[in-house]
């Protein structure tokens, strides 16, 4: 997999800190499972995060703060330390964690939701105010054309697309904000599969699915 | 003055060393002294830095008890040969901190998942270590210029996205950008890479 579209530094760093929120988070990270360059930033700054931590002057803890965790982990051995197995991976798995444990299953397990124009997407359920779906793009079809009210990165998981900034195949991360104006066609061989988050509806185009997009929900 | 720091920091580096030392002992032994030792330099500095992030004390003397009770259970994950203990402490305070202060669940790669693409081989020569690239990493920090080096400190105690830093700071969101920016360029070539 040759990866040529990355989130941005000031994202990456974003995502160490803890400052991005989990929509944004399950991007990144499933893009890191399949990115060694950005997991090599991503280690680089958190030996920085580490680094600061470790150069504070120590605070005056809690008297007996010690013993009280102390007594807190003797009483609760017994459930403690031994890790849960790591689970037998049934069937065919076509989609990376940590995206796979928000939906489940493969690709073709998903319950889909078609929302007609050739795209189906699928929610996914998220603790932050954005909203991250899977979008599946029929080969050859494009999204219809759209600006963004705010920000939107997609991870490409399967096939490709294309638009007027590029061709983005598995594994590129794009980003776009209020600024860009594009409207991504899936390539012709494959259906295309995306991870998306938003934190803002898309303003389409076309009236006719500006029509239809509160029932829809994209 | 060149000498009487790498004096310090040889010591610092030994000092740093037995810290790994520590969570292997825990992990393999149970062992109680070590993580004693443990507690008693990184507990105390994990409050300063929960503090000026801006909980107050006791909500940072909390998760500093729940980032040591994870350091002690997830003792038998943590490897040497990928990060240092200060390193991996940081990630298990950070993604307390997260879930303590907007209830969010941190998704992070799972190394041991089939769809996970290891790291190439290194290409032969001049591989760092962890330890080495850390101690590089931390002294190309220690001399960003002042307005890059604020902007990622902050970036780091507040858990806020640097665009609402921008606006504590009073700044446009722009030059924060280009700030991290020219920070990242100089910790690159801080460890040696082009920029
Ligand atoms: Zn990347
Ligand atoms: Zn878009």
């Amino acid at each position: 997999m040759s990866i040529d579209h990355h989130p941005s530094e000031e994202r990456l760093l974003d995502y160490v800190s803890g400052g991005l929120g989990e929509s944004w988070s399950l991007a990144v990270a499933t893009h890191l499972a399949l990115c060694p360059k950005c997991r090599n930033t991503v280690a680089r700054l958190e030996a920085m995060g580490g680094g600061m931590m470790d150069a504070a002057e120590p605070a005056t803890l809690a008297d007996n703060s010690f013993d009280a965790l102390w007594a807190r982990l003797e009483s609760e051995e017994d459930e403690a330390d031994s890790m849960p197995a790591i689970a037998g991976h049934a069937g065919k798995i076509d989609l990376p964690e940590p995206l796979r444990s928000y939906v489940g299953g493969s690709v073709d397990a998903l319950p889909w939701q078609n929302m007609g124009l050739g795209v189906r997407q699928l929610l996914i359920p998220t603790a932050d105010q954005s909203t991250a779906r899977l979008l599946c793009v029929a080969a050859g079809r494009p999204v219809p054309e759209h600006t963004h009210r705010g920000e939107e990165v997609t991870l490409v998981l399967q096939g490709a697309f294309r638009d007027s900034t590029g061709i983005y195949a598995a594994g590129d991360f794009q980003e776009a904000d209020e600024t860009v104006l594009h409207q991504p066609h899936a390539e012709k061989d494959r259906d295309c599969i995306c991870l998306a988050v938003t934190d803002a509806p898309l303003k389409f185009r076309n009236l006719a699915f500006r029509l239809v997009q509160p029932f829809i929900g994209i | 003055m060149r000498l009487a720091r790498r004096v310090v920091d040889k010591d610092r580096e030994s000092v740093l060393d037995e810290f790994e030392d520590l969570i292997v002992a825990i992990a393999r032994k149970r062992d109680r002294a070590a993580f004693r030792a443990l507690f008693d330099h990184f507990a105390p500095r994990l409050k300063t830095f929960f503090m000026r992030g801006g909980l107050d004390p006791a909500a940072a003397e909390e998760i500093v008890q729940e980032t040591m009770v994870k350091v002690w259970r997830k003792a038998d994950q943590f490897d040497p040969a990928k990060a240092k203990a200060s390193t991996w402490i940081f990630s298990i305070g950070r993604n307390l901190r997260v879930d303590f202060l907007r209830k969010e669940k941190r998704p992070q790669p799972d190394f041991n998942d089939p769809m996970f693409v290891p790291d190439p081989e290194p290409d032969g020569f001049e591989v760092l270590s962890v330890a080495q690239e850390a101690d590089l990493v931390r002294e190309a920090f220690d001399a960003l210029p002042p307005d890059q080096k604020a902007v990622m400190t902050l970036a780091f105690y507040e858990e806020k996205p640097h665009s609402e830093i921008a606006s504590e700071l009073g700044l446009p969101l722009g030059t924060v950008k280009s700030r991290i920016r020219l920070a990242f360029q100089r910790i690159r070539s801080g460890l040696g890479e082009s920029v």
